[in-house]
């Protein structure tokens, strides 16, 4: 076991992640990464000196088109699943204070 | 013919002809799916009024001249990742349970141009992220050809209703074997193609750069004729590519004489189960026969896949899966304190283990002082297996690999041991890296009688030839459907009956 977790990490990573973790979630996502983390660090095995990262096997390249006004979805369609709405907008609690 | 029983092309056939209506199919499939789900738990989503609704019009359509293909009043199942409007689309998770999309996804929409009548939403891992389907909010999908068995996944429920003959085929999503694994645990035939050869638009997505949409059926042909249907150039998808050579029916030959077969010997060597390695040779040794030209070689870096695969795909998640915040749409906490802690609560009581653990992992690797350790680390291994398979394509037509190291595990025996569980990836994982085409055949059965599976496996945009080598080993092995436990379903649909009381 190389990889350590701290309390301090899994909470920056619960931060990260917009996850309200449980002591029980804590300890179990400590133990679950240090052991993902001890077996991703396999690659380390391995000489990647001078390769360029691979984000997607072929080339991807802006896709441009011309800006021309289409009927998107109507403010009826986008609201259809909002969990809160209000005078055709996502209700959310006071942002600021 | 059992109406249940036929592929989708003779579906289709009997339909254009008359001899069936398109309303007679999808009535066929509802009464079959409301017989053997209590069993097999498949779907999410049955839309039996909207599917009956659907077929009477294109049963019309049918009749006006304006459907003329081969897929058209064939019903069809999708997996719960592809928007379906108007239809819940839950993607395996409490997190959608109530999200029903205003627009269908292109797959979807190419299917709907064809003619092909949707009749429900197929079970899944939540977020596509799980081998065995069991990660789902709405409960497991049990193996047609043994429910004490898990059917693979992530594109279990619709691997498990093509093989229970509850649909003729279906639409599944593959992003490290998805589509391969599940299709070789229920003896079917499922398409994972060249990345950017189906558009992505409306596909919830879990790891952007691997993602692909593919099809499941009990034929070779029906898988190569519903690709034929669902390829398109999409502008709405900037990976969607234009293939030139999208006549994927045309590949359906008996001939593999002079093919070049490469067996990679890393992917038969240990921990693969002894029953499934001496099938898939058994079935290579059959190509052999018919002519092809069998060489085993190196294909290295097989065990680097995984690693590589759980940090590119768990980054991409933790970045897409950011979207699910309780503002625009599904679920939302009931209790919380101010914004911030309602994107918090309502993620972690939307979310799952499986998919917590994965967005933990991806926000981990991608954070500040990992990034390059893990991140671009992964995106260089990936580099060099693109690599190691171009090296072997310059040899070989095509690659012969296990689609799993072992047949369907029993249920309840994967999720104790997560990195148990992804190392089962190990043959799968490579061939979204590299962005590769790869389809799962059917080839046997072990002495439990689970069916084992042989992936095939080509170079991009390569298709054509693995389409060509399943079609022609198929010829010398007759579809097995799990006809032997269709007692063993009804016994357990009896069962169910009495346990449930009179479900």
């Amino acid at each position: 076991m190389a990889n350590k977790i701290s309390d301090e990490t899994i909470e920056y990573v619960g931060i990260l992640a917009k996850l309200e973790l449980s002591c029980e979630e804590k300890e179990n996502a400590k133990s679950d990464m240090e052991k993902m983390l001890d077996y991703i660090d396999t690659l380390n095995e391995l000489d990647t000196a001078g390769i360029k990262p691979m984000s997607h096997v072929f080339p991807v390249n802006n896709v441009f088109r011309e800006d021309i006004v289409r009927d998107g979805d109507g403010s009826a369609d986008a609201l259809a699943n909002a969990p809160l709405a209000k005078d055709q907008g996502f209700k959310v609690p006071k942002t600021i204070g | 013919m059992d109406i249940c029983s036929m592929t989708a092309l003779e579906l289709g056939k009997r339909i254009r002809q008359r001899e069936l209506s398109a309303v007679e199919a999808a009535e066929a499939c509802l009464a079959r799916i409301e017989a053997v789900e209590p069993v097999i738990n498949g779907f999410v989503t049955i839309d039996a009024e909207g599917a009956l609704a659907r077929a009477r019009e294109v049963q019309k359509g049918i009749d006006d001249g304006i459907f003329t293909g081969p897929l058209a009043g064939v019903p069809v199942a999708v997996k719960d990742n592809l928007c379906t409007k108007g239809v819940l689309t839950t993607c395996g998770s409490k997190m959608l349970g109530n999200f029903r999309p205003t627009f269908s996804a292109e797959a979807v929409r190419n299917l709907e141009k064809a003619g092909a009548v949707v009749i429900g939403k197929t079970n899944m891992d939540e977020f596509a992220m799980g081998s065995t389907t069991e990660t789902s909010y709405y409960g497991a999908t049990k193996n047609p050809w043994d429910p004490g068995h898990v059917p693979g996944g992530s594109s279990g429920g619709s691997c498990a209703a093509v093989a229970a003959n509850e649909c003729p085929f279906a639409l599944g999503s593959d992003t490290g074997g998805s589509i391969r694994q599940p299709s070789s645990f229920c003896g079917v035939i499922g398409i994972k193609p060249t990345y950017g050869t189906v558009s992505r638009y409306g596909l919830v997505a879990y790891g952007s750069s691997l993602d692909q949409v593919g099809p499941v059926a009990r034929s070779v042909s029906d898988c190569a004729a519903v690709l034929e249907a669902i390829a398109s150039h999409d502008k709405k998808d900037s990976t969607s590519i234009r293939r030139e050579d999208d006549d994927f029916t045309g590949a359906l030959v008996d001939e593999v004489k002079g093919m070049r077969i490469g067996i990679p010997k890393d992917y038969f060597g240990e921990g693969l189960d002894r029953e499934v390695k001496d099938q898939i040779l058994h079935a290579v040794n059959v190509l052999e026969e018919k002519g092809a030209l069998v060489e085993e070689f190196d294909l290295s870096l097989v065990q680097y896949a995984i690693p590589a695969y759980y940090v590119i795909a768990s980054a991409e998640a933790s970045s897409n899966l950011s979207r699910f915040d309780g503002v625009k749409y599904g679920y939302r906490a009931e209790n919380y304190d101010g914004l911030h802690n309602m994107y918090k609560m309502t993620r972690s009581e939307g979310f799952g283990a499986e998919v917590k653990r994965r967005i933990m992992l991806g926000s981990f690797v991608l954070s500040s002082g990992y990034y390059d350790a893990y991140y671009l680390k992964a995106l260089r291994t990936k580099a060099l297996i693109k690599r190691a398979f171009d090296s072997a394509f310059a040899r070989f037509d095509i690659i012969v690999a296990p689609a799993a190291p072992t047949t369907a595990p029993e249920l309840g025996k994967s999720l104790i041991d997560p990195l148990k569980m992804y190392l089962g990836d190990i043959y799968t994982v490579s061939v979204n890296l590299a962005g590769l085409p790869g389809i799962t055949v059917p080839v046997g059965q072990d002495a439990k009688g689970l069916p084992v599976g042989m992936q095939l496996i080509g170079d991009c945009f390569a298709e054509n030839k693995i389409i060509r080598a399943a079609y022609a080993f198929e010829q010398t092995r007759k579809y097995e459907a799990p006809g032997l436990c269709s007692d063993r379903i009804d016994a357990a649909a009896g069962e169910s009956f009495d346990r449930e009381g009179g479900r």
